[in-house]
């Protein structure tokens, strides 16, 4: 077996996030944009035979919607979307997520894309995972300098959910709405708690001993390098291309 | 109305006008957006249907647009709009930041003809702060009076710009399940759609056709432009052509690397054209 890429290690980690028995469950999941890890994490948990039902916005043969974009969150306001996948510009320790952009609103230092739909999607699917591969301080901070989506709402809100977990490059967090901070899960190979909290902007919880996050099986790296990249290639080459080669 | 290309198109298109756009992703006319750079149009304001791409950062470069409404600006895998990204850091445009349900939601009240839609999310949102056009109240028929929910007003375009695949002889355009386009249709005073190409007929005598048509009430003027979308996908018919936008991505980091990019491939373009 050739080297473990981390984007298998991270696809995999999220396909485990997305089983996890005591999270609420994930019978039809949405990937947005720009998110292939994700997407590749959604055809892993689908392709080892999970029931699930997967909506890939960026899909352009057999895209699931015929009622246009706004489909997406017509669907997520009746709670028909169990899980979304959310990154930042700059995630705080409450789980604030900054899409905008640094400095001044609306963006006056670094601007980012925007807030696409987090500020509704966030609110609305029973769970989202958090996903930014980039750990550092400049992107895990204290506190975001601008707030697309909060990351948890006063009583009297309506809100369906929050964060489950916070994959990066060198770790997993998980998420405590009811304190508003996360706690350290596991530690990606060559990671101590040390080497997080050097690469952390944000105070979190790290109790006992922290585990390691496992290694994707043979069968997921089987799948990953085949089906799912099959999968992805018309939606993602760029991708592709760069984690298992331009032509398979 | 049957027009002779995309330019005379543009020419319809005042100077301040608020223009609806879909993004890469769901059939952006790129050849209005050309043909309005030709034509130096000036003041713009963009709508994002619901986020913007290739055809608003070439807009906002060419110095087109004053203001820009929208949930995101980006290129997809070819990264930040460079172009957007440098005129908001001079201070050349105004950007009015929403979430993609948000805009669907204006746009519909439109279509109904009603002056505001309720949303769920949003509060404790930024956004929501930088918004004062967008407001809180307490759901009326909650049963306490609580439950805040925000309400967002009707949002009318003057135009919506688009490419769909056809138009029939009746001036029905077809552009298949990209119902967003339909939906900024409805809601915009004028629809300016490109299309590839133009067929005999009435597509709404055709059951299988119609699901997918915006029928001619809501289409002030069609032009067939070959491949208008590009660099954006048509349907099955054309791909992404990603080559086209990384490339333009690394012209217009600078001033000076955009306005070659300009001359080549928009004002050169056009003589070429005008020369055959």
């Amino acid at each position: 077996m050739s080297d473990i890429a981390l984007e298998e290690r991270l696809a995999a980690t999220l396909a485990r996030l997305i089983l996890d028995p005591a999270a609420p469950p994930a019978r039809h999941i949405a990937v947005g944009a720009a998110s292939p890890i994700p997407a590749a994490a959604c055809w892993l948990v689908k392709l080892l035979g999970h029931p699930v039902k997967l909506s890939l916005l960026h899909k352009r043969s057999g895209n699931p919607f015929t009622e246009g974009t706004r489909e997406l969150f017509d669907l997520t306001g009746q709670g028909r979307i169990d899980l979304f996948f959310l990154g930042g510009g700059q995630i705080d320790g409450q789980a604030n997520l900054n899409l905008v952009g640094t400095g001044e609103w609306p963006g006056t230092g670094v601007r980012f894309p925007g807030s696409f739909g987090s500020a509704f999607m966030y609110f609305m699917t029973p769970r989202t995972i958090l996903f930014r591969e980039e750990h550092s301080p400049r992107v895990l901070v204290e506190k975001v300098d601008n707030i697309s989506a909060p990351g948890v709402s006063p009583p009297g809100v309506f809100r369906r959910g929050t964060a489950q977990a916070l994959v990066t490059g060198k770790c997993v967090f998980a998420f405590h709405p009811d304190r508003a901070r996360f706690s350290l899960s596991s530690l990606h190979p060559g990671e101590t708690v040390d080497s997080v909290r050097a690469a952390t902007g944000f105070d979190f919880d790290a109790e006992g001993e922290i585990g390691a996050t496992p290694d994707p099986t043979a069968a997921e790296l089987a799948l990953l390098r085949g089906q799912v990249r099959a999968e992805m290639v018309e939606t993602y080459p760029e991708f592709c291309g760069r984690v298992w080669g331009r032509a398979a | 109305m049957m027009l002779p290309s995309a330019d005379a198109l543009a020419a319809l298109v005042p100077d301040g006008a608020l223009v609806a756009l879909p993004p890469d992703n769901s059939l952006p006319s790129v050849a209005i957006a050309k043909a309005l750079i030709r034509r130096g149009a000036r003041d713009l304001r963009l709508l994002g249907v619901p986020v913007s791409g290739f055809a608003t950062d070439i807009l906002i470069g060419a110095g087109c647009v004053a203001e820009v409404e929208t949930s995101a600006v980006s290129l997809g895998e070819a990264g930040f709009a460079p172009r957007f990204s440098a005129a908001l850091r001079d201070g050349r445009i105004i950007v009015r930041d929403a979430t993609c349900p948000a805009i669907h939601s204006m746009l519909q009240a439109s279509e109904k003809g009603i002056p505001f839609m309720a949303l769920r999310g949003i509060i404790g949102s930024d956004i929501l702060a930088n918004r004062p056009d967008w407001k809180v109240i307490p759901n009326p028929f909650a049963e306490e009076g609580m439950d805040p929910i925000v309400l967002l007003p009707a949002k009318q375009p003057d135009f919506a710009v688009f490419h769909a695949a056809l138009a029939d002889s009746e001036g029905n355009v077809w552009l298949g399940r990209r119902r967003e386009c339909a939906t900024i249709a409805h809601a915009s005073k004028a629809a300016l759609v490109t299309v590839e190409r133009v067929v005999e007929g009435n597509f709404l005598d055709d059951e299988r056709m119609a699901s997918g048509v915006i029928s001619a009430t809501y289409i002030t003027a069609t032009a067939i432009a070959k491949r208008g979308a590009r660099p954006a996908a048509l349907l099955d018919e054309y791909g992404f052509d990603a080559a086209y936008v990384a490339d333009y991505a690394r012209a217009a980091k600078t001033e000076d690397g955009f306005r070659a990019w300009l001359d080549r491939e928009v004002f050169a373009t056009a003589q070429k054209v005008a020369a055959e």
